[in-house]
């Protein structure tokens, strides 16, 4: 078998093209995430093996334009010129020819091949479009196929067209020159021709793409064509005679001259080839929208959505819970018996078992709340939220759009954080990824579901609520300090595309659901299991081999007398025994030491070494709580017993304590992977910020909720 | 009586009309409102305010975009007849 050829393909197209419904149908299952070099931009790459061909295949950011004003359009365009993939697939919403092919423009500005997909061509059809593709294809001197993305039709002739366009089968293709205008045509020539004899010009752009950004007034061409004065002197003073001569000869920007352009080029284009539609294919949108954008409805549907998610979320993942509680019980039951006994039967029952068991408990949850993100964003309701919501954001300084990274934050603050890359205004992101953290995420719910449970019983779901609003309620009142303080800025443009409603496809929601889900698994598997195993062996070492009592021989005295009385005396001496036992480790210790600090707050020091566990990951609390509660012979650390444990009045861990440390948990420094977001998305500077400013506003709101609660007699 | 016929997109009613003229603004807010494909000769409709009257969904071409009134208030029209 000859081997097989390596070729790499990029997908390009605007938002709602319907992009990641051909991704996901042309790799399946073979398929990452990862970060585009140096920035957090997501970047899904897949591998398909076609025939003779093994394809590599990029997701690029969805955008409209290439630009370097948005990082999205700035990564985007650096994987076209920069990474040179053989082709690109140009993904377009059939039903949106018109800006789809915008992009398309400048696409072939660059140079670069590409493959028109015409996608979501049943939508088409149904608003009664008739493209004519063969001259479509002509006209873009590229070829173009038709696809239906979340039907997975006309992959496969995607997949023949790409190997077509690849091995120059169709190399009768040739992309035409977009036409600006007769006047600038002229000077995009002639500057052409500076730029491509100009020393400095690096190897790879095409000098018209480069002599177009330069007129348009890139800022990061002209910083990467013009910064070496000595080289690209001639090119400079071209340029400034070329902006001249256009100033003095029209009225407008050359960049708008431009943008003109291409629409000019691209009306002509939809003209030849399309039949304009009668009807409106958003008139189905428009008449949800009655209902879920209307002026007074809008706001109640919006929170009977919100509410509907959280209820499912808590309510339908009771029942896998149990289920998973059953099978980790069941599994300790068995390492434990058969294992030999010893430090490592206690580490990989307590430890391992143990650790993660408390943590894989809350999949459930997770899965259902980032099912209902997910359905969120794939019916087009997301947008909606963000239009209703902007009013409400821009009272915080922010806009609508930050609406959906806030949201995103229920569910885990990471890809929150990677979500703000959304937003165009550095100002914008540090505000939202700082007040991101208030937004509980699905890490922080074991701790809750764990406490509130514990003692709010027949109230748990309430109180949950409860808290998740309090975290709304500080972020408001943070925002407001911070834009009167550190970050001050006019409000930022708010522009936003509605898509249509769109019936979400199962394959894509749960891709969707899966990714998220991906990553909650990762830390798990990572970080949480290091973190448990680290906690186990804190709890464990050192070992105090000499006691206060020989409480061996106490217990052996007691053992012979066959009361209650004598069991109970059993009982107590064993948790004695225990208590120092982890006194002496290095988490009692450390307990110890932070001891004064968490005593204002009503908390024990289990529940301090746990917050300091829970630096690490906010689930991590709960499987250090389980650890430490681990008394005696206890080896099962199953949920109820936990809860019990914890309701124990000995503990000194009232209903009041319990909702103070939820605050102190929803408040405080989130975990180290979002920490590490932080810290990659906007500097260490206001990572460390972020740290600092959260842990004091989580110690003074505990304060608050605790000391105030005694005065009102709550304890 | 002569309609004066010329406004800016926000003071669109809900359901009129408008042809662009010219977009003002500067730097990124008016690229992005060109590259969304507002741009002169287009032609918008006014669809609706959000429930606290701000911001504005308009329709053009193919597409309804979600837009703030300080931003409408950037793109002068010309108002068609109903």
């Amino acid at each position: 078998m000859k081997p097989r050829t390596e070729i790499k393909i990029a997908l390009a197209g605007n938002p709602n093209s319907g992009k990641t419904s051909i991704f996901n149908g042309l790799t399946g299952a073979h398929q990452k995430v990862a970060n585009f070099p140096g920035v957090t931009v997501e970047k899904r790459i897949g591998h398909k093996n076609y025939k003779d061909y093994g394809i590599t295949i990029v997701d690029l950011p969805g955008t409209y334009s290439l630009t370097a004003y948005s990082l999205d359009e700035k990564v985007a365009r650096d994987f076209i010129c920069q990474e040179e993939p053989d082709l690109v697939v140009n993904v377009i919403d059939s039903g949106n020819l018109e800006r789809s092919l915008y992009l398309t423009m400048q696409l072939i500005e660059i140079g670069v091949d590409f493959v028109i997909d015409l996608n979501m061509w049943d939508e088409a059809i149904e608003a009664g479009v008739e493209i004519d593709v063969d001259r479509l294809s002509q006209l873009l001197g590229a070829p173009v196929v038709k696809t239906i993305g979340n039907r997975a039709q006309g992959i496969e002739s995607l997949f023949e067209t790409i190997i077509a366009l690849y091995e120059g089968r169709k190399s009768e293709h040739r992309h035409p020159m977009v036409s600006y205008g007769s006047q600038l045509d002229d000077v995009v020539s002639d500057l052409t021709r500076e730029v491509h004899h100009c020393k400095g010009c690096r190897h790879c752009a095409n000098p018209r793409w480069v002599a177009i950004k330069l007129l348009e007034d890139d800022r990061e061409i002209k910083k990467r064509y013009l910064s070496n004065r000595e080289v690209s002197a001639e090119l400079s003073s071209k340029l400034s005679e070329s902006i001249d001569h256009l100033k003095a000869t029209t009225t407008e920007d050359p960049e708008i001259i431009i943008t003109e352009g291409r629409y000019g080029y691209v009306a002509g284009i939809v003209r030849k080839v399309m039949t304009h539609p009668s009807s409106d294919r958003m008139k189905m949108s428009t008449s949800f929208d009655n209902v879920l954008t209307h002026r007074i409805i809008g706001y109640p549907v919006f929170l009977i959505i919100m509410w509907l998610i959280f209820q499912a979320t808590f309510k339908l993942g009771q029942y896998p819970m149990a289920w998973i509680d059953t099978g980790v019980t069941i599994l300790q039951q068995w390492a434990a018996a058969t294992i030999p006994p010893g430090m490592m039967a206690d580490m990989i029952v307590d430890g391992i078992i143990g650790g993660i068991g408390a943590v894989i408990i809350f999949l459930p949850n997770i899965v259902i709340l980032f099912l209902g993100i997910a359905l969120l964003e794939d019916s087009g309701y997301m947008a909606r939220a963000a239009f209703l919501m902007d009013r409400l954001m821009r009272y915080i300084g922010l806009h609508g759009k930050s609406f959906i990274p806030m949201l995103m934050g229920f569910g885990c603050s990471v890809p929150a954080i990677m979500a703000t890359r959304t937003l165009e205004s550095p100002r914008d992101r540090i505000l939202t990824i700082l007040l991101l953290p208030l937004m509980s995420c699905s890490a922080r719910l074991p701790v809750y579901i764990l406490f509130a449970g514990a003692f709010f019983s027949a109230y748990a779901g309430n109180v949950i609520f409860s808290i998740y609003i309090l975290g709304v309620v500080i972020a408001i009142l943070v925002a407001q300090l911070f834009r009167r303080t550190i970050l001050r800025a006019d409000d930022i443009p708010f522009v936003m595309e509605l898509p249509p409603y769109r019936m979400p496809t199962a394959k894509s929601v749960v891709i969707h659901m899966w990714d998220r889900t991906k990553i909650y698994l990762h830390k798990m598997g990572g970080v949480i299991l290091i973190a448990s195993i680290i906690l186990w062996a804190l709890g464990y070492f050192p070992q105090k081999k000499e006691f206060t009592r020989d409480y061996d021989a106490q217990i052996a005295a007691l053992s012979v007398q066959d009361s209650e009385s004598a069991a109970t005396a059993i009982a107590a001496l064993e948790r004695a025994r225990s208590v120092e036992l982890l006194e002496y480790t290095a988490i009692g210790r450390l307990g110890q030491v932070i001891t004064p600090v968490v005593e204002p707050l009503g908390f024990n020091w289990q529940m301090g070494v746990s917050l300091i566990s829970g630096f690490v990951a906010k689930e991590v609390v709960v499987s250090s709580m389980g650890v430490l509660y681990q008394l005696g012979e206890e080896a099962d650390d199953n949920f109820e017993q936990l809860s019990q444990a914890l309701r124990d009045p000995e503990r000194g861990v009232t209903p009041l304590v319990a909702y103070a440390f939820m605050v102190f948990v929803l408040i405080y420094t989130p975990c180290i992977v979002s920490v590490i977001a932080i810290k990659r998305e906007i500097g260490a500077r206001w990572m460390w910020f972020s740290i600092f400013f959260q842990l004091v506003l989580a110690w003074g709101m505990a304060f608050i909720v605790y000391q105030g609660g005694r005065i009102l007699g709550l304890d | 009586m002569t309609m004066d016929t010329k406004m800016s997109l926000d003071q669109l009613r809900q359901g009129q009309k408008g042809k662009v003229l010219t977009v003002a603004g500067y730097g990124a807010i008016r690229r992005r409102l060109y590259d969304l494909g507002l741009h002169a000769g287009e032609v918008v409709e006014m669809v609706k305010t959000a429930p606290l009257k701000d911001p504005l969904e308009i329709s053009f071409g193919n597409g309804h975009i979600s837009i703030r009134r300080s931003e409408a208030a950037l793109i002068a029209v010309e108002v068609l007849p109903d």
